[in-house]
């Protein structure tokens, strides 16, 4: 493989081409997506933004293999998508802990399945890690039930990187938390991001959120017949603080530009 | 400095004990008709139950002292039976047990039939669970037998292993396996979609998905099933020993109908009551043990 054509592959490290999803059949029959196309290049962080209800759920289910689509390829590095794997980890929404197991057990368990011929011991030094990664040291022996949401949500985070996958599925991972700890967790996430650059792919209510994090933001149009509406680059350079990200004069441009695009389509909602 | 350090102490506490004087009087006053409260609903737990236990006993004396009638009032049941009360264990030869020792015969009969039902149930539960297809075929058949009663296994029972014993233990082993095997398939096929799908993204497969994921997520339907299953498997000693013959509670029950011993039934109906309620808080305690293990 020449350079050049590493670059082209890298540029459609994640390639989605005419994904139509139809749910049911009959009168009860939903179109949710409609025609998707998508390329992401290797090592990009990508967030997905819509309303309730336009199918964003839906794509991130099947890039990650959880659902098939109707129609339609996603090819990741190159190979197609027939089912879920540790090479596309996923961030879910409900943070989807085993409440029976410890804070550092629930890493384990996608350590063992990414590393299950590396002895035990390293096994637990790795999980371990992962959970020092994302501050939950003191925690790591306490049950899901005995930590906050922030917490739970990290323990999610530092699971799906024992996977050390190649694409990061993060459905609306900091959704249910308060405004305070969703500004932490978002610095954290940031942080980890900067230092592994991994490819990722965020569905997201939350517009700061997408453009603090974000190379591109793709814009869904409101279902049913779904599709990605606008691409939006965010040409702010990183690496990205809170602070200089209200001072970048680009940001507030795309802010009003974001949250335009949600309103109207709010409107367009509405009136169907 | 020494004598300084030790003055400041000694004035503060002082000024501490009067300021903060009328607060335990005001705590006391509090806790006071809460504490007495407590009391009289502790006092109320234990003498209610009893007050209806001397009513009942006055009850049952006055109906067994009308004409005709053979049931014997709670006095003569204590006299003519107090050797089975007072004695349980005692041991004049395989034909004349103390009532601790027909127990634990019977007991040792529910624990086999018990257990192969538990084994039983977890495994094809599971199974039912697991397969839409097996749950198809299954499914309609075990409906059906589950509401068969224990006692018209027994002839069937019989006649398949033409030996006592082994008899009465199917009958128990078939009338504790459903609720045991029914809450199983229900607990797995409720295990959480959110489970699954970590599962299947971080590739949690075979003896790790069972032990990890499905036993734990199931846990609490199949302790459901296994306490439910108890009481039934002791409601069916009974029954299958009175066919059955030799050592144990029920047909030591159904002995002292034969020879008339009416007062012997009682004392052992109330036996097997408080064995049975025994057996059910076992199980919970244990279902309680795991549970908070899984939580």
């Amino acid at each position: 493989m020449t350079s050049q054509e590493t670059t082209r592959a890298d540029a459609r490290f994640v390639h989605l081409e005419g994904i139509h999803q139809v749910f049911g059949s009959g009168a009860a029959r939903y179109h949710a997506l409609d025609n998707v196309d998508l390329q992401i290049a290797r090592g990009e962080f990508v967030s997905l933004i819509g309303h309730s209800g336009c199918g964003k759920s839906t794509l991130l289910n099947i890039v990650a293999g959880l659902a098939a689509p109707t129609h339609g390829h996603v090819l990741v590095g190159g190979r197609e998508v027939d089912g879920p794997g540790l090479d596309r980890a996923v961030v879910f929404q409900s943070h989807s802990l085993l409440p029976w197991l410890s804070v550092v057990d629930n890493v384990r368990l996608a350590v063992d399945g990414k590393h299950p011929d590396k002895p035990r011991a390293w096994r637990k030094d790795e999980a371990m890690r992962l959970v020092e990664m994302v501050h939950l040291g003191a925690h790591a022996h306490k049950k899901p039930s005995e930590i906050s949401g922030g917490m739970k949500q990290r323990v999610g985070i530092a699971r799906a990187f024992a996977a050390d996958p190649d694409v990061l599925l993060l459905d609306e991972p900091f959704g249910a938390l308060d405004a305070l700890t969703r500004g932490g967790m978002q610095d954290e996430l940031n942080r980890i991001w900067e230092s592994s650059r991994k490819t990722v792919i965020m569905i997201t209510h939350d517009v700061d959120e997408a453009i603090f994090l974000s190379d591109r933001i793709l814009l869904m149009s409101n279902g049913p017949r779904a599709t990605v509406a606008e691409d939006v680059a965010v040409d702010i350079a990183r690496p990205r603080t809170r602070e200089s990200l209200l001072e970048d004069p680009a940001y507030a441009a795309l802010r009003k530009k974001l949250v335009h695009y949600l309103i109207s389509t709010g409107h367009a909602r509405q009136a169907a | 400095m020494i004598l300084d350090s030790n003055a400041i102490p000694q004035t503060e506490p002082k000024a501490q004990a009067e300021a903060a004087a009328p607060l335990p009087a005001a705590a006391q006053e509090m806790e006071d008709p809460e504490k007495a409260l407590r009391r009289r609903r502790a006092a109320q737990t234990f003498l209610m139950p009893l007050l209806a236990l001397v009513l009942l006993g006055f009850v049952w004396e006055a109906y067994s002292k009308r004409e005709g009638v053979t049931l014997p009032g709670p006095v003569q049941t204590v006299t003519e039976s107090w050797t089975y009360i007072a004695h349980p264990f005692f041991d004049n030869g395989p034909n004349d047990k103390g009532l601790g020792w027909q127990l634990w015969a019977s007991l040792q009969r529910v624990a086999q039939g018990y257990a192969l039902a538990a084994v039983f149930g977890v495994l094809f539960g599971i199974i039912i669970g697991k397969s839409v297809l097996a749950h198809k075929a299954l499914d309609p058949i075990f409906q059906v037998l589950r509401t068969i009663p224990p006692l018209a296994w027994l002839p069937l029972s019989l006649a398949t292993f033409n030996q006592a014993n082994p008899s009465a233990i199917f009958v128990i082993f078939i009338t504790a396996v459903w609720p045991i095997l029914i809450n199983t398939s229900v607990g797995v096929m409720r295990i959480p979609a959110d489970y699954q799908n970590v599962a299947r993204v971080y590739r949690v497969r075979g003896p790790r998905y069972f032990f990890l994921v499905l036993i734990p997520a199931a846990a609490p339907y199949i302790f459901t099933g296994l306490r439910i299953s108890i009481g039934m498997a002791w409601l069916a000693i009974v029954a299958a020993e009175m066919l059955t013959g030799g050592v144990g509670i029920g047909f030591f029950i159904w002995d002292s109908w034969n020879s008339s011993r009416m007062s012997d039934i009682v004392v052992s109906v109330v036996y097997v009551g408080l064995v049975g309620l025994l057996l059910d808080r076992l199980i919970a305690g244990l279902a309680r043990l795991f549970g908070t293990k899984f939580d």
